[in-house]
């Protein structure tokens, strides 16, 4: 195909493929691979920056951790998980796409992400636009007072912020708060209507995680518990994230 | 879950109205808003790994896209865009309010003209 040659770097065993190997149940198998193509041939990131799912998957089976750390093509994959189903072997490429995301240094994964994280870990609202407690009630308050006067039949609908005891906790992309808050409406109205108990939390009512994305394996944790000790301190039942 | 979806929206639309894409359930494509990829600062490869889902949408010959989470909704809706805006991208909650008839005039954004104006609740 007039490709140019491949050359590996050198003879250690991978360390990057043994370290996930490590961590994942059953090794993510691996080892297992069987070169059939069938990943890559149904992945929608093939060939983008020229690299798919099995040529991937076997750099790091042949120790090129160098190439590994550099290719942008960890960024590309979406860790949709369709590879892994297909997968004769169930081998669990996303989960060795996500290690590979963590081992760029953190400055210099894609900033985009990086400043959706940076913002969520700010404050306890986990808001990747940087939303404060005060800002998001406010606008909650403020659009669920036009609502009810202008449609009476709503005219007793609630949006409650931080309920005590409710059963659903909601959590609430920051996107529609801060640049489109008329789309919260239609999903306080069938709540309404069906008499759902619930609640948004002043802290923890973000539903995005980028820290998840960006493979910041701490601040993932953080966000999540975080999310998790809201939902608690109300005494929800059920949490529920609209992404 | 996703059968439970496939029946509130037949239930919405009436099931003549329902087009399944092609693969569908497990075997359908990520659209390539995920991971990250929406704020990865890549727009060109983005674009790119969403193609598939685009002709996979433009296939259905459906004028309306409906998309679980805002995500999906902000890549799908951009993949539309730069086809000269082939189809509408809808949340689910539209869908079904406008069914119940209690959609207001300012909660309709991302309706077509077709739909702008039915059924607008309070007007
Ligand atoms: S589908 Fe599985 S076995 Fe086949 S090439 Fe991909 S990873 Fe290897
Ligand atoms: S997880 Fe990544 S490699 Fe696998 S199918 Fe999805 S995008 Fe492709």
């Amino acid at each position: 195909m007039g490709e140019p040659a491949i050359k590996l770097g050198g003879n250690h065993k991978s360390r990057f493929l043994d370290k996930v190997k490590e961590i994942l149940p059953e090794g993510g198998n691996l080892d297992l691979c069987l070169t059939c193509g069938a990943c890559s041939s149904g992945c929608p990131a093939t060939g983008i920056g020229d690299m798919d799912a099995r040529k991937f998957l076997r750099m790091a089976a042949l120790g090129m951790d160098e190439e590994i750390t550099k290719t942008e093509w960890v960024w590309h994959c979406t860790m949709c998980q369709r590879c892994s189903y297909v997968c004769p072997m169930q081998i669990n490429i996303p989960q060795l796409v996500f290690n590979a995301r963590g081992l760029w240094p953190r400055e210099l994964r894609p900033k985009g992400i990086l400043g959706s994280c940076d913002m969520a870990l700010k404050n306890d609202t986990c808001s990747a636009m940087g939303t404060n407690e005060e800002d998001f009630r406010f606008v909650v308050e403020d659009v669920l007072e036009e609502y009810r006067e202008a449609q009476p039949e709503f005219a007793d609908m609630q949006a409650p912020v931080d309920k005590q005891g409710a059963h659903y906790f909601l959590n609430q992309n920051s996107r529609e708060p801060v640049t489109e808050p008329d789309e919260m409406v239609p999903l306080w109205k069938i709540l309404h209507i069906v008499g759902a108990d619930w609640t948004y939390g002043s802290k923890g009512w973000a539903a995005e995680n980028y820290c998840m994305f960006m493979a910041d394996n701490d601040a993932w944790k953080h966000i999540v518990e975080v999310k998790a000790k809201a939902v608690d301190d109300l005494g929800c039942k059920v949490w529920l994230n609209t992404e | 879950m996703a059968e439970d979806l496939r029946y509130v929206v037949k239930k919405v639309v009436g099931e003549e109205n329902f087009i399944d894409m092609s693969p569908n359930r497990s075997n359908n494509y990520c659209c390539g808003g995920g991971g990250g990829f929406l704020q990865a600062g890549y727009p060109e490869e983005r674009r790119q790994y969403g193609k598939m889902k685009a002709d996979q949408i433009l296939a259905t010959g459906a004028p309306y896209c409906i998309t679980p989470c805002h995500n999906c909704h902000a890549q799908v809706h951009d993949l539309s865009d730069i086809r000269g805006h082939a189809w509408e991208t809808l949340h689910l909650w539209t869908l079904i309010c406008l069914s119940l008839g209690i959609l207001g005039e300012n909660e309709r954004e991302y309706l077509g003209e077709d739909l702008k104006n039915v059924a607008v609740y309070g007007a």
